[in-house]
């Protein structure tokens, strides 16, 4: 019969405007309880779709980045970042600048003295973290960074790009286990390697238990 | 009603080329034959008609510090002997870089065109017989050759990255503000800019001759590049004869990002990010494209899990893309919004698979020159398995339940917009278009790269080559492509995911090579050529889009100008890999 | 209407909107108002429209449906199902610049494409806002060092928010989304200036010449230009002197009949494997290398005769 296909079109859109009613009362509790770690899984995602944005957050998996940070160590306050100038030079946009510090004698520091970031130019590939040898700069999770104004405030300075080990430990625990672990490994082998005379890097601070990722695995859903 | 063409039916063997044309072609270090310049439109005949190379799949040049080298990439559509054959490279010399001429070969391979076009206006390289030889990507009367080695921008800080002044002493300097302008642009010699003016945009002249027999006049309209249905800044000159098209003219370049020229300043692996923005839907393709074609110069082999993962990576690509563009595409024809926001949503769950794997969702950057950047984490299995074996064959479903016998969608997409199938092959078209107009070809299959061979699945194509064949072979190539996933996952097996270790200061050995891969929306091509260093000497994308996009004057002529809308939307381009 | 002078309600537009003390006159008129009358500035009237009108405002904006780029999809992305920013009122995204109040610059701004968007921007109505939406937009972002990338759409048209990020997630884009509306809410009716004659300016369009031209710019350019114009004749003429002197050796050189031409010694550098910065050879143009290989010499490995240097040559760029 002419038309069946266009009635048949509609009974699917009726139906999904059925389930938005019928669907929808099932998770409302559960996004009450996490209102920041929505995430829908594939066979749960029908009905209403949308992610209530400011009161509930989809949860950002671990490895999503945004613009990088430099991580300093919580308990010494020292910067991981050496200023070995890797991830200046392998950035593609070239949006990294660092200018590395000089000791009283004249040798380089291994500290950046400066660190800039144009954010206006960075384009997010996580080069920089993945290939920086010291595990000093990594990708930040904070996206809500929108701004009135940009020739003031969008240059990263080394000050607003530095965040704490808890912080990173806390936004990427999987991966700060991973490295501590890696971390802890090289250390004992240097210890062995050279009993006396270690110059032995800063410990690492306390790493939470590597249990579940709070972000990114869980569905909130029933 | 064209019947299938499959190319894998073999004709018999011509004499080759160095047999029939002796003293015209010689063969260079690579393996590559040089054809010289004068008799190239012989030689390319005597390639088409002969020897069955129907195809010119990409079309680029070099420029080498004495020399322009113009370089063709044939492939025949139908099979030469018992192998599959792997194509063909000829190249052509222009010596003199202040008059470099070629003559064109769009009588032979009418896919040339845009190519060719885009050749002159990065190269300055003439060519002699081209119908319509002008820039396409810059504007008229911008001045130079930008893909020359000696043209710098006004930005320009140095010949390769990285750039001495980041690094020990980096003081943050912003490019605007070193340089305000006229530094490194040429400015032609007494001239003012108070009097400078746009190009000149005016449209053709309206045709009045007809007027004493037809009263209807010609007349040109303009579409884009702000037009909610050019899917980004696209624009084209229709020509109308009332309300049936005469003519489409795409104008192009609004999004020209000088990919290339960045690229060549780029090492190696900075490419990488740069390719997801090409295709920006498809960037696993387009990353797994340019990987080929760097580890063929490096002969360097993806351990056994990478390839699988960069299989699930390209299919999952596939499917988002083309529920994205059907949306799209149905929304061009009327149907708002509902199949592209049911499209969209189930989009948004591939999504998430890529942001967790790879880090972001749309800009992956996953492929490293032999293997993936990153294991899958464990959450991934037990969402990739849900979406590829439930809801993804159910979403499917319910799309062609709702759409598919739809008598509003016939009556405005069957017999509408037909390309022929030698029509298609002579413009270089690719992907579901090309099968759409029945001819079977996919370079999974015909060229397999990865281990595309070891999966069992179906080329769909369709007879007709009409809007409504457009949107079928998609939907086929969706249910093909979760038939591919599911065999992935079934036999994904545990491993390393990169050969080597992880190194950012990649040296490639001396050569060139054609990374060629089946993306959604066609053959993208990465043509590199190494000179030993740690940056390309020369990158170039050939990419669907840009290729695809000279389909649609064949395609609209003759039909009424709504359906010039349908047609863009059923080619799927992106601007983002047309422009570059 | 007990109404302090001075405070422009009239919509005189000759009056400016400057802070400031009010005069003895002015705060005494205030201040001696017959008591059981409740006495108010206009100005005090509006305050108390203004929460709904911004009310009203920031829940109806109609952005234009303009893409440029790879963001245009991630605004795509959020204008579905799944982020659904119509819950903000912003859902009525206008094909016509007329209809629209917000211009969402989402992308790569191309010289090529930059005139189009400022005769879009042009011809929207006040008010209007414009959202940057991603690195690219708002300066250059990885492209920037490209010949045909405009460094940041905020050099064109006045910016209301930044968005940073590459692409800016969906949320992201919520984000500054929200930070608009707080703009708007921050609004007040009296100072507004689409409400005031001559308050908005048209920004005039750029020109696309050899390169991008901005008009306003223009009397800059000639400067710089004449400039240039004057350096390069002054290195041409040094470069005239400088190849005359390169050339009388080797003509005597070549009257002793002693050396190919390609052997001539002079002072000016006349080796072919003249290095860029960058340590690759720096090319050499097509007909003096058609020239060299007339004279049997290999380009780029054999020295450039001195008769073949282009006048300049070794001045650099
Ligand atoms: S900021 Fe990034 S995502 Fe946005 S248009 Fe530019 S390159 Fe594309």
């Amino acid at each position: 019969m002419f038309g069946s296909g266009v009635l048949r079109g509609m009974l699917v859109t009726l139906r999904h405007f059925v389930e938005t009613y019928t669907e929808d009362p099932r998770r409302v509790k559960a996004r009450a309880a996490t209102p920041n770690a929505v995430r829908q899984t594939p066979n749960d995602a029908r009905g209403l779709f949308t992610v209530q944005y400011p009161e509930e957050k989809l949860a950002i998996p671990e490895r999503f980045r945004f613009y990088p940070m430099l991580i300093v160590d919580g308990t010494t306050g020292q910067d991981w970042c050496t200023s070995c100038g890797i991830c200046a030079k392998v950035c593609p946009p070239q949006c990294i600048w660092i200018v590395r510090g000089t000791q009283p004698n004249g040798k380089p520091k291994p500290e950046p003295e400066e660190f800039y970031l144009d954010t206006t130019i960075c384009m997010q590939c996580g080069y920089c973290a993945e290939f920086c040898p010291f595990d000093a700069i990594k990708m930040n999770h904070d996206y809500e960074l929108s701004a009135y104004e940009r020739h003031e405030s969008a240059i990263y300075n080394k000050e607003m790009l530095s965040v704490t080990t808890t912080f990173y430990a806390r936004t990427h625990p999987r991966a700060w286990a991973e490295e501590s672990a890696v971390r802890a490994e090289k250390e004992a082998r240097d210890k062995a390697k050279a009993a006396p005379a270690t110059p032995a890097p800063a410990p690492v601070a306390a790493a939470p238990a590597p249990g579940p990722a709070p972000t990114g695995a869980a569905s909130t859903r029933p | 009603m064209a019947a299938v063409i499959d190319p894998l039916i073999h004709t018999s063997p011509a004499p080759s080329l160095d047999q029939a044309f002796p003293d015209v072609v010689s063969i260079d270090a690579g393996g590559a034959t040089v054809v010289q310049a004068d008799r190239l439109l012989e030689v390319s005949r005597y390639l088409r008609d002969q020897m069955g190379y129907t195809y010119l799949a990409n079309m680029t040049a070099v420029d080498y510090p004495d020399h322009l080298e113009a370089v063709y990439h044939l492939y025949p559509m139908k099979v030469i002997g018992n192998e599959p054959s792997q194509g063909l490279i000829i190249k052509a010399h222009a010596t003199d870089k202040d008059d470099p001429v070629i003559p064109s070969v769009t009588s032979v391979w009418p896919g040339a065109n845009f190519q060719e076009r885009e050749v002159y206006d990065m190269y300055g390289i003439r060519f002699a017989g081209h119908p319509y030889l002008r820039r396409v990507l810059m504007w008229d009367g911008f001045e130079g050759w930008p893909l020359r080695k000696d043209y710098h921008e006004a930005y320009y800080e140095g010949d390769t990255k990285p750039f001495a002044s980041r690094w020990p002493g980096g003081h943050h300097v912003r490019a605007e503000e070193r340089a305000r302008f006229a530094r490194n642009v040429a400015y032609p010699r007494h001239w003012d800019p108070a009097k400078a003016t746009s190009p000149d945009e005016s449209l053709p002249v309206v045709d009045v001759s007809e007027l004493n027999t037809i009263h209807t006049q010609k007349f040109v309209i303009n579409m884009g590049p702000q037009h909610p249905s050019t899917h980004g800044v696209f624009r084209m000159q229709v020509t109308l004869d009332g309300e049936t098209v005469v003519d489409v003219m795409p104008v192009i370049g609004y999004l020209h990002r000088n990919h290339e020229k960045i690229g060549e300043r780029n090492m190696w692996l900075q490419n990488m990010p740069f390719t997801d923005r090409l295709d920006y839907f498809c960037s696993m393709g387009n990353n797994t494209g340019y990987a080929l074609a760097v580890e063929k110069l490096m002969g360097v082999e993806p351990p056994e899990r990478a390839e699988y993962i960069r299989v699930i990576m390209q299919e999952f690509t596939r499917v988002q893309n083309h529920l994205f563009g059907l949306g799209q595409f149905l929304s061009d024809l009327g149907a708002f919004f509902t199949p592209i926001l049911y499209a969209i949503e189930n989009r948004e769950l591939i999504l998430d698979l890529f942001e967790m794997t790879s880090g972001s969702r749309m800009m992956c950057n996953y492929m490293r020159f032999g293997g993936v950047a990153y294991d899958l984490p464990p959450e991934f299995m037990p969402l990739a398995h849900e979406l590829a074996f439930e809801r993804l064959p159910r979403e499917i479903d319910e799309l062609e339940e709702y759409l598919t016998a739809n008598e509003i969608l016939h009556s405005r997409t069957i017999g509408v917009g037909v390309l022929p199938a030698e029509a298609a092959i002579g413009l270089s078209i690719s992907g579901p278009l090309l099968r759409a107009s029945g001819v079977k070809y996919d370079i999974r299959r015909h060229q397999p790269y990865g281990i595309y061979d070891r999966f069992d699945f179906e080329i769909p194509t369709r007879p007709n080559g009409d809007l409504y064949d457009r949107y079928l072979i998609r939907v086929a190539e969706v249910r093909q492509s979760i038939r591919i996933l599911q065999q992935a996952f079934n036999s994904l097996p545990d491993g390393p995911i990169l050969a080597g270790r992880k190194a950012w200061q990649i040296r490639v050995p001396k050569g060139e090579a054609y990374g060629r891969v089946e993306n959604p929306k066609g053959e993208t091509g990465f043509f590199v050529v190494s000179d030993g260093t740690a940056n390309p000497y020369r990158y170039h994308v050939r990419a669907p889009s840009f290729v695809n996009i000279q389909a649609l004057r064949e395609m609209s002529i003759g039909f009424k100008i709504a359906d010039i809308v349908a047609n863009l939307g059923s080619i799927d381009i992106v601007l983002g890999e047309l422009d570059r | 209407m007990a109404d302090a002078p001075g405070n422009g309600q009239n919509g005189n537009s000759s009056q400016s909107y400057e802070l400031r003390l009010m005069t003895e006159e002015e705060f005494m008129a205030e201040d001696a108002a017959p008591p059981g009358i409740l006495v108010t500035t206009f100005s005090k009237l509006l305050d108390a429209v203004n929460p709904a009108y911004n009310w009203g405002r920031r829940y109806s904006m109609w952005p234009m449906q303009f893409g440029l780029a790879c963001c245009a999809i991630e605004f795509i992305s959020q204008a579905a199902s799944r982020y659904d920013f119509d819950r903000f009122g912003w859902g009525l995204t206008r094909a016509s610049p007329r209809q629209a109040d917000v211009m969402i610059v989402s992308g790569t701004v191309t010289k090529k494409m930059l005139p189009q968007i400022v005769r879009l921007y042009n011809q929207m109505a006040e008010p209007k806002y414009v959202i940057s939406m991603g690195c690219c937009a708002n300066g250059g972002g990885p492209f920037k060092e490209g010949y045909n990338v405009v460094s940041g759409i905020d050099q064109f048209l006045p910016v209301d928010v930044y968005i940073p990020g590459c692409p800016p997630t969906p949320q992201a884009f919520l984000h500054g989304l929200m930070k608009l509306q707080e703009k708007v809410d921050a609004e007040r009716v009296q100072d507004v200036a689409w409400y005031r004659r001559g308050q908005t300016e048209e920004i005039p369009v750029p020109i696309l010449g050899p390169d991008l031209i901005d008009p306003r710019q223009v009397p800059e350019l000639q400067v710089a230009l004449k400039a240039a114009e004057a350096e390069r004749k002054a290195a041409d003429e040094a470069a005239k002197l400088a190849a005359a002197a390169a050339l009388a050796p080797a003509l005597a050189a070549l009257a002793a009949g002693q050396a190919q031409a390609g052997q001539a010694q002079g002072p000016a550098p006349t080796t072919g494997a003249e290095t860029l910065p960058s340590g690759k050879p720096k090319p050499i143009s097509g007909k003096v290398a058609k020239a060299m290989r007339e004279r049997g010499l290999t380009p780029g490995v054999d020295p450039i005769p001195a008769d073949l240097l282009p006048p300049g040559a070794g001045q650099g760029d």
